[in-house]
């Protein structure tokens, strides 16, 4: 590993936010085409009705509430992965959580937009609000639809709030670095921070109240979103397990977003020397904790529906099994069992980035098709088979949803190259720390760059 | 306001600056308050003053969690009975969907109040000018005396070099 210094930690995270290449234009031109092209589909959609979607009876929640529980779940990757290394003081969190919390308030942001996508009139949204009003109605609180609204508004905070509070020391040495507009700006955001002892205290206390309080609202946000579905009197969905499934999800789809985000942040703004293997190796460790996790309860839960050969689960269970979507079913089984065990199980794969980035993918895209598989076949086979339909996306659909893809690395785009996305002054922190405590100097110390390298003692041989 | 200050270039030489200041405070004419320090990164290991801090802030959380708590539960009952929904002789305000928004919203008061506890207690945002120096950034760590007297000015000085000071300035605002 390079030598590097706290002056080299200024330059190589602050240059991302000065220094723009014509590779960021022509990825954000593509990226943006692909929004316009979603943002068009779904104009079309609201002229034309939702008619021109796949959705129709019986199936009324298609793609967009696939993408909803997708990106609600993918919004697991950072606010809760982040609190949890912060409540355990895990070190090699620092270069990682920044990066993580950021994907979190992006997934969010989109996630929360698909309700409103899939309503037939879309402009009438503001119904959902609770607003005294004419039409003498109120919105139904013993719904799970709005117990999501609530769940999702206060994670939508807090997460925001645990992204923007450990980033203001880090706005006001932009601040202090930057020139013209960006000097007003990022002294704007930095709120006129100066490190007194006083500022930081109060920081250090609120990130820690903020991580005890995020992470139960994290694992609430899914359970309640999976409620939607658990509460509903549909075969294989009235199901207690539905609630951990989901989360264990959630952690696992966020973790593999986590290692395809920090992978392509490593290569384009060069940062070998803070996100290194060693980084990937424990995100690759968890993973592969996660794909069993998620094995489990893909096993628990279809194992119970068989044994209990209740004939409207059945029917379910088979379209899974031997219909329709077996090859879908498999395929996804492939991708987030299959693969990642094998990936991740061998430390020369997984101490490579390329071994978990592949495992990562193929969990991204397993876990879209594992909310497709939750949703689409149960609503094709209601309780009465006189209501038993088949449901086909259309082109509308698919493009909105390649928008939403697009859109989520747009913004994460466009925020790294205004925010660091590694936090400075935690690194600088952990340095100083491990190098005061000569026995914290550990082989994780080097690999993870907690300590400058001038300032390790010479290896033994 | 005035300052004198000095960069220190770790938290032993700043740590040694402010036990100086601390024990020659009265011959050098200022109180404790006056002194102002400022830093790139928490310094908890270090007497620099993080000891003395205080803060209610983990009650503040709880007594935001239990307004939003509160608020959450008016919400939902008074709201229901307001605009009843047929419910089959179901209880109108049932437990447990009013438990889910109660719950939400106790957390969502408790994240609100610790935000605004820490930009009432941290004095943020603070757009006034404050003694400052942008050298804090590159690590150093800034240690002063707000107004301090003329009479002593040229101790001041001394004992901020003595203890390690890389570089004394001083801050003037209007």
């Amino acid at each position: 590993m390079a030598a590097h210094s706290p002056e080299q930690l200024n330059q190589d995270v602050l240059r991302p936010l000065v220094r723009t290449s014509w590779r960021f234009y022509l990825t954000g031109g593509i990226l943006g085409s692909i929004v316009l092209a979603a943002l068009a589909a779904f104009i079309y959609q609201v002229y034309a009705g939702i008619g021109v979607s796949g959705l129709d009876r019986p199936v009324f929640w298609g793609f967009y509430i696939t993408n909803f529980v997708f990106w609600i779940g993918i919004s697991h990757a950072g606010t809760l992965i982040s609190a949890i290394l912060r409540l355990t003081d895990a070190r090699w969190r620092r270069p990682v959580t920044r990066c993580a919390e950021a994907i979190t308030v992006f997934a969010l942001v989109i996630g929360g937009m698909f309700p409103i996508i899939h309503l037939g009139r879309p402009y009438l949204f503001f119904w959902l609000f609770p607003y005294p009003s004419e039409r003498g109605i109120w919105p139904n609180f013993h719904s799970p639809l709005l117990w999501d609204a609530f769940a999702i508004s206060t994670y939508l905070t807090g997460s925001s709030i645990f992204l923007y509070l450990p980033t203001i020391p880090d706005f006001a040495l932009v601040r202090d670095k930057a020139k013209g507009w960006r000097r007003k700006f990022y002294g704007f955001l930095s709120l006129g921070w100066t490190g007194t002892p006083r500022q930081w205290h109060r920081l250090e206390m609120a990130m820690r109240i903020m991580a005890v309080v995020i992470l139960p609202v994290a694992v609430s946000v899914h359970t309640i979103v999976s409620w939607d579905f658990a509460m509903a009197p549909v075969p294989m969905w009235h199901s207690t397990v539905f609630g951990p499934y989901f989360v264990a999800g959630a952690i696992f789809s966020g973790i593999a977003a986590l290692i395809i985000a920090m992978a392509i942040l490593r290569k384009a703004f060069h940062l070998e020397e803070y996100l290194t293997p060693f980084h990937f190796d424990k995100l690759g460790k968890l993973l592969l904790l996660m794909s069993l996790v998620w094995g489990y309860f893909i096993v628990a839960e279809r194992l119970t529906v068989w044994y209990g050969n209740e004939s409207p689960e059945m029917a379910v269970y088979w379209s899974t099994q031997q219909g329709r979507f077996t090859h879908l079913f498999w395929f996804m089984v492939f991708c987030n069992l299959v693969i990642p065990f094998i990936i991740l199980s061998i430390k020369q794969f997984r101490n490579s980035i390329t071994g978990p980035v592949i495992a990562s993918t193929t969990v991204v895209i397993g876990m879209w098709i594992e909310r497709f598989l939750i949703i689409v076949p149960p609503l094709e086979r209601k309780y009465l088979p006189y209501s038993w339909g088949t449901y086909r996306p259309t082109w509308v659909e698919i493009t909105i949803t390649a928008g939403t893809f697009a859109a989520m690395a747009l913004l994460y785009m466009i925020f790294s190259k205004l925010v660091p996305m590694i936090s400075v002054w935690e690194m600088k922190l952990g340095w100083r720390q491990e190098a005061e405590s000569p026995q914290l100097v550990t082989s994780e110390a080097r690999l993870t760059g907690a300590v400058p390298s001038a300032d390790l003692p010479a290896p033994e041989n | 306001m005035k300052a004198t200050y000095g960069l220190y270039p770790n938290p032993d030489s700043a740590e040694r600056a402010m036990n100086r200041l601390r024990s020659r405070r009265s011959a050098l004419g200022f109180e404790v308050r006056d002194i102002c320090l400022a830093a790139s990164e928490p310094l908890d290991e270090y007497d620099l003053g993080w000891r003395e801090q205080k803060t209610p802030m983990p009650w503040l959380a709880a007594l935001g969690g239990l307004i939003g708590g509160t608020s959450g539960y008016l919400l939902v009952s008074l709201t229901q009975r307001a605009y009843p929904l047929p419910t089959g002789n179901m209880p109108i305000v049932a437990l447990w969907p009013t438990g889910v928004i109660v719950y939400e919203l106790t957390m969502l008061g408790a994240i609100l109040t610790t935000f605004i506890s820490l930009l009432i207690s941290a004095r943020l945002p603070r757009w006034r000018k404050t003694v400052y120096d942008p050298a804090v950034s590159e690590g150093k760590i800034l240690i002063g005396v707000v107004n301090p007297e003329e009479a002593t000015h040229a101790d001041l000085v001394k004992t901020l070099l003595e203890a390690g000071a890389e570089q004394v300035k001083e801050y003037v605002s209007s």
